[in-house]
């Protein structure tokens, strides 16, 4: 246990001498916070619509008002023909074609149902569905208003069934403010994947200038080495989140409904986690670059697999299960729900659990691995 | 006496692949004996030293370290050896204090015992006006000295020398092989692997690799007579041809 002591006294006066690595630490973290948490943005706010009105009525008029109204459509053009407007698409001038049929107003008074027909460029899928979901509002909404206005209208007409109406609110982020939900969850990403990173080459460094080689013919255990690297780069990634919070609240005033103490407890548990997996990189590393390149394998697939910029719930089943032995996945659901929602320890008792056992595999496993003999 | 023998291997092996870098030595070494390991770049004698310190595990055949099993107890033999690599390893971001520091730590000296040593080896090495200063800003030759000097920082029975001397001018070598000499003095067992043959002269015996095995093990006058070589230069050129 002495032992221990002296390992994590040198790490730490190494860590504090290094010049370039407090700064990385705390600058580059904030600088990625910022920027990643405002253009990190799923909020689809432009669709450029072209409408092909053949009706020119009254109605197809007061349709187009509507549409131009609305801050989130900007009208492009206003085609007499499908093929023109379709030509647009092809060019990329337009994401919405709105096809206006040339009997739309007579056949809506008469009670018919008069159909428009949108045709959305869906390459960039996120656009299509929500572009055309604005749109169904705004057409729907037209619809309701001209009942209000003119009840006479339809009253001879035998009421069909009124549309089941869905009001919904939003909760836990009411004003559907972006960074407020990209935030902790770029937080919990950074906190991870720069203390896998650094764990890892680290370890490696000793490697490659030979200290390790000293180190291994001392009596020393194994798995005091590898506590005495952990223990120094926990409170590094400590340090991390709290500069982080720090800057998310006076940068973006994130909401902070939940205990911070509650994000600081699993913090510590999912740092150790990630902490034994950069230890397991490095001991199967000879390099430097070796345990950047393996590293960075498994940092871009816990990124792209932890739910901070496609749901969790969207993905397929498999790999909705994948995500369980990924620590980051765990730790951007436990900041949001309790930065957002407010949610206590009980709460995220599922994730502690997966953290915890992940936390226990990936630890043994690198003490396990950690040779001091070939 | 048998128990003066601190180290004695009997045919140890390591193979790799279907090389056998080690090729079933046999050899043993005497209490403070400075013991010298020859032979040309590539004869196996660092990985026959990393076997003896437990960095390496032997393939094959049997040994004992100050008293230790080298097949079952490296981590015990640990605690009696010091060993100095052929790589710097002292911590060059470190300072000289915070080195020794660090490495009595690890060997479980008491913080009385640490400041005891610190000094101590700071005198000895006339470093004491730059004990602060980072190992990074010292020359070459005072770093190795102050690596063989760290190695023995928790009074090991056994001092294993990788090439301890590569790459520093004469006058470094000598004042190393001094400090070689004091240690000796002490009872200390040195075990030491060179390349320089004026070296070898230094040593009480000499054993020379070639190729993985061991082709002579003698005083170096004795070798010189069985050879009819001039010096240890001429013994160790005809045994490698």
């Amino acid at each position: 246990m002495r032992r221990l002591r002296f390992l994590i006294q040198k790490e730490f006066i190494q860590i504090f001498r290094n010049k370039a690595l407090l700064p990385m630490m705390t600058l580059l973290p904030i600088i990625q916070l910022i920027v990643l948490s405002n253009a990190a943005s799923n909020e689809v706010k432009d669709v450029r619509i072209a409408v092909v009105d053949q009706d020119q009525s009254e109605l197809s008029r007061a349709l187009s008002n509507k549409i131009v109204a609305n801050d989130r459509f900007s009208l492009i053009a206003t085609p007499f023909n499908k093929k023109d407007a379709l030509d647009l698409m092809q060019l990329d001038e337009v994401d919405i074609v709105l096809e206006v049929p040339n009997d739309f107003e007579r056949q809506f008074y008469r009670g018919e149902q008069p159909q428009l027909q949108t045709l959305v460029n869906a390459i960039n899928g996120q656009q299509a569905t929500v572009g055309s979901g604005y749109l169904n509002n705004i057409i729907s909404s037209l619809n309701n208003q001209i009942r209000v206005d003119e009840p006479s209208l339809f009253s001879g007409i035998p009421k069909r069934n009124e549309p089941v109406v869905v009001s919904s609110n939003n909760w836990y982020n009411p004003e559907l403010d972006y960074p407020h939900f990209m935030a902790p969850g770029i937080l919990a990403e950074l906190t991870a994947l720069l203390t896998i990173v650094l764990t890892a080459m680290n370890t490696v460094r000793e490697r490659e200038i030979g200290t390790i080689e000293q180190i291994n013919v001392t009596p020393i255990k194994k798995w005091e080495f590898i506590l005495g690297k952990l223990v120094p780069f926990l409170c590094l990634g400590l340090i991390l989140l709290t500069v982080g919070l720090i800057a998310s609240k006076l940068i973006f005033d994130i909401p902070m409904r939940g205990n911070i103490g509650v994000i600081f407890i699993y913090a510590v548990v999912n740092l150790i986690c990630v902490l034994g997996f950069g230890l397991l990189i490095s001991n199967f590393a000879e390099t430097q670059q070796q345990a950047i390149f393996v590293a960075f394998f498994f940092v871009l697939i816990f990124v792209l697999m932890c739910g901070l910029f496609t749901p969790i719930d969207s993905m397929p089943k498999w790999a909705q299960y994948a995500t369980i032995p990924n620590p980051l996945a765990h730790f951007i659901s436990v900041s949001r729900k309790v930065l957002l929602k407010g949610s206590g320890l009980a709460d995220i008792k599922m994730e502690f659990l997966y953290t915890f056992i992940l936390a226990i595999l990936f630890n043994a496993a690198a003490v396990w691995s950690y040779k001091k003999q070939e | 006496m048998r128990n003066d023998k601190v180290i004695q291997v009997e045919a140890l092996t390591k193979q790799f692949g279907d090389f056998k870098a080690v090729d079933h030595i046999s050899f043993h070494v005497e209490k403070g004996e400075i013991f010298g390991f020859l032979g040309a770049n590539g004869a196996g004698k660092t990985t026959a030293m990393r076997m003896l310190t437990g960095l390496s595990k032997p393939s094959s055949g049997k040994g004992t370290v100050a008293g230790f099993d080298v097949l079952k107890e490296s981590e015990r033999i640990k605690e009696r050896i010091g060993y100095m690599s052929q790589k710097f390893s002292l911590y060059e971001d470190l300072t000289v204090k915070e080195n020794i520091r660090f490495y009595g730590g690890i060997y479980g000296l008491s913080k009385n015992q640490i400041e005891i040593k610190t000094s101590q080896i700071l005198q000895e090495l006339n470093l004491s006006e730059v004990g602060s200063k980072l190992v990074r800003s010292l020359p070459l030759g005072w770093k190795q000295r102050l690596a063989f000097a760290v190695s023995m920082v928790h009074d090991p029975e056994i001092v294993f020398l990788d090439e301890p001397t590569g790459g520093v001018d004469p006058n470094v070598r000598r004042q190393f092989w001094e400090a070689i000499y004091q240690a000796a003095e002490l009872g200390r067992t040195i075990f030491v692997t060179t390349h320089y043959m004026d070296e070898a002269e230094y040593c009480d015996r000499v054993s020379i690799m070639v190729s993985g095995k061991i082709e002579a093990l003698d005083t170096p006058d004795n070798l010189k007579e069985t050879f009819k070589a001039e010096s240890m230069d001429e013994v160790f050129l005809k045994l490698a041809r």
